[in-house]
């Protein structure tokens, strides 16, 4: 549906968006991850035909995006990071002016309507001026413009930034929910949102992707995927972990004595290759006769993954270009 | 949808914001006093006893129009732009210059509606004696088509700031140039710099004051029209362009 070539966007000496191609198909959940500044903002107003790309070409349902934006434009839902709205309105004739300038008359304009108030709750807002709205009902107000005329692709910067949790989750559900017959762009720098929502996630960097794969791929390049975590009871600590540094897929042991006097032992042992699962068996093995409390493998940490993927390889060479860009 | 489909959206709701917010009525009620005041105290309608607005009420629209209608058109673009509104302006299904045509629309007959309420006026002269009904209407319509002039002056204004009293301040100081070119005591300082008379056109061909005199007179020159229609469609063109640069550069 949504297709993206090697765009570029230079802000005068800047490059906030550097030959960035991806492209999302219809039933997927594209997270859009990246420290703020990272060029997520910019990226998703290039694809909504806001700013036009300094190079690059951006198509849309087979529409180029420069030469038929009116065509492109009527396939995209769009939610701006500052989820804005006209102020001086009801939330009725917000959406009521959405829905007609989406070309929505009659009874098509009213059942639009009708379903969006209630997919995003608004019923108790509805003839409520807008700038007497709460941050999270403003929100809303305008994530149910981006969806008012049903759109195939919907791109949504930030979502649900600035919502309670219980509204968070909502959104989370809804974006879920809609993604299996849309294509659907939404960024974020909150990660459990990636578990919660996401088919696959790219993170966005100074302007580049860093990595592009499904959740469950990204967790693998962890150093914490495939570890396991142990709980041992009655074992001399010294012990354990020679034992465990014994095994052939190991690579590094912590052990601690967590409580009561070294009679409970943590360990975790981290694998030689990330998302190794020999290692679980070869653990499994060796703890033969232990009493073991507590026996898990991890999945791996997104966190992780992204600190180390956006921030290591900064700390040395990027450290002055990023003072620079949050200077700005 | 077609393009007069997505103007007339655009206008509506423009015009419905204007009614939500008490910009509007503050705005029609202190233009009605300013008319009334200025025609029957400072013009003395009663006293000069001819049947004629010309010279009580239309001329002092210039003036008016020098305050009034950049603080209608400031909000425009500027607040757009301040609000992020600008961003789902832009990205929904319509060509710029259809979101800028909807927008001065419904600004321009919002001043209109201002406009049609100094009705009483014209109710006055007839009641008092037997104008020429076809001056007045010339003139109405030779004010309306300079406010809307005045109007896509500070629509350029409002395109180039966020701040709405940035863009009031310089719409005026760009307003008070199109009064003053034909302002008589400008014309004679002009004219002390020597004998180029063609300078002192030039300088005054640009100036509303000397297209709005036809219109005074109940003349409707053709040339006079052009020029205010010229003015407002340079101006919404130039909008345009500035709209399209904030988003490139």
């Amino acid at each position: 549906m949504i297709k993206v070539d090697n765009l570029i966007k230079q802000f005068g000496p800047k490059r906030a968006v550097d030959g960035v191609s991806f492209s999302v198909e219809r039933g997927e959940v594209l997270g859009f991850l990246g420290p703020n500044g990272a060029g997520k903002s910019t990226t998703m107003r290039m694809l909504t035909g806001f700013l036009p790309p300094t190079s690059g070409k951006v198509t849309v349902g087979g529409h180029d995006m420069s030469e038929e934006p009116i065509a492109a434009k009527k396939l995209i839902g769009y939610l701006p990071e500052s989820a804005p709205a006209y102020t001086d309105m009801t939330v009725y004739g917000f959406l009521n002016f959405a829905a007609e300038i989406r070309g929505l008359r009659g009874e098509a304009k009213k059942s639009a309507l009708a379903r969006v108030v209630e997919l995003c709750f608004l019923e108790s807002v509805l003839h409520q001026n807008v700038d007497t709205l709460s941050k999270g009902y403003r929100h809303r107000t305008c994530f149910a413009q981006s969806i008012i005329h049903d759109p195939e692709v919907l791109v949504l910067d930030e979502p649900t930034d600035g919502l309670d949790p219980n509204q968070k989750h909502e959104i989370r559900q809804l974006i879920r929910k809609m993604g299996e017959q849309k294509a659907i762009i939404f960024s974020t720098h909150i990660l459990e949102e990636v578990d919660a929502a996401c088919t696959r996630a790219i993170i966005i960097d100074r302007g580049v992707i860093v990595a592009n794969g499904t959740p469950a791929e990204l967790r693998r390049k962890s150093e914490w995927a495939g570890a396991v975590t142990l709980r041992i009871l009655g074992q001399n600590a010294a012990e354990v972990r020679d034992k465990l540094s014994q095994l052939r897929s190991v690579k590094k042991v912590v052990v601690k004595e967590s409580e009561g006097n070294g009679r409970v032992i943590a360990a975790t042992v981290f694998p030689r290759t990330a998302g190794d699962s020999d290692l679980t068996r070869e653990v499994i093995a060796v703890t033969n006769g232990w009493q073991v409390a507590e026996l898990r493998t991890e999945e791996g940490r997104l966190d992780e993954v992204f600190y180390n993927i956006t921030m290591k390889e900064t700390e040395t060479s990027g450290r002055d270009a990023r003072a620079t860009r949050e200077a700005k | 949808m077609n393009p007069f489909g997505n103007i007339k959206t655009i206008a509506k709701r423009e015009l419905q914001a204007y009614f939500t917010s008490p910009v509007a009525y503050v705005f029609i009620i202190i233009f009605l006093l300013l008319n009334g005041f200025f025609t029957f105290m400072v013009g003395r309608f009663f006293a000069n006893g001819v049947a004629s607005l010309a010279g009580s009420f239309f001329m002092w629209h210039p003036w008016f129009y020098l305050f009034l209608v950049p603080a209608v058109g400031m909000r425009l673009w500027a607040d757009e732009r301040r609000v992020g509104t600008l961003e789902l302006l832009l990205t929904m299904p319509i060509a710029p210059w259809e979101a800028i045509v909807g927008k001065f629309i419904a600004s321009w007959l919002f001043l209109g509606l201002a406009l049609f309420l100094t009705f009483p006026v014209v109710l006055t002269v007839n009641h008092l004696g037997s104008p020429d009904n076809g001056v007045i209407f010339a003139a109405y319509l030779g004010s309306w088509l300079m406010a809307g002039a005045y109007l896509a002056v500070s629509c350029i204004t409002s395109a180039i700031t966020r701040s709405q009293v940035v863009s009031f301040i310089v719409s005026v100081v760009a307003c008070l140039f199109l009064i003053l070119a034909g302002f008589p005591p400008v014309i004679d300082l002009l004219q002390t710099f020597g004998h180029w008379h063609w300078l002192v056109d030039f300088i005054t061909s640009f100036s509303v004051i000397t297209h709005f005199e036809g219109f005074q007179k109940g003349v409707l020159d053709s040339r006079d029209i052009i020029y205010f229609l010229s003015v407002i469609g340079f101006s919404l063109f130039t909008t345009s362009v500035i709209l399209r640069t904030h988003r490139t550069s």
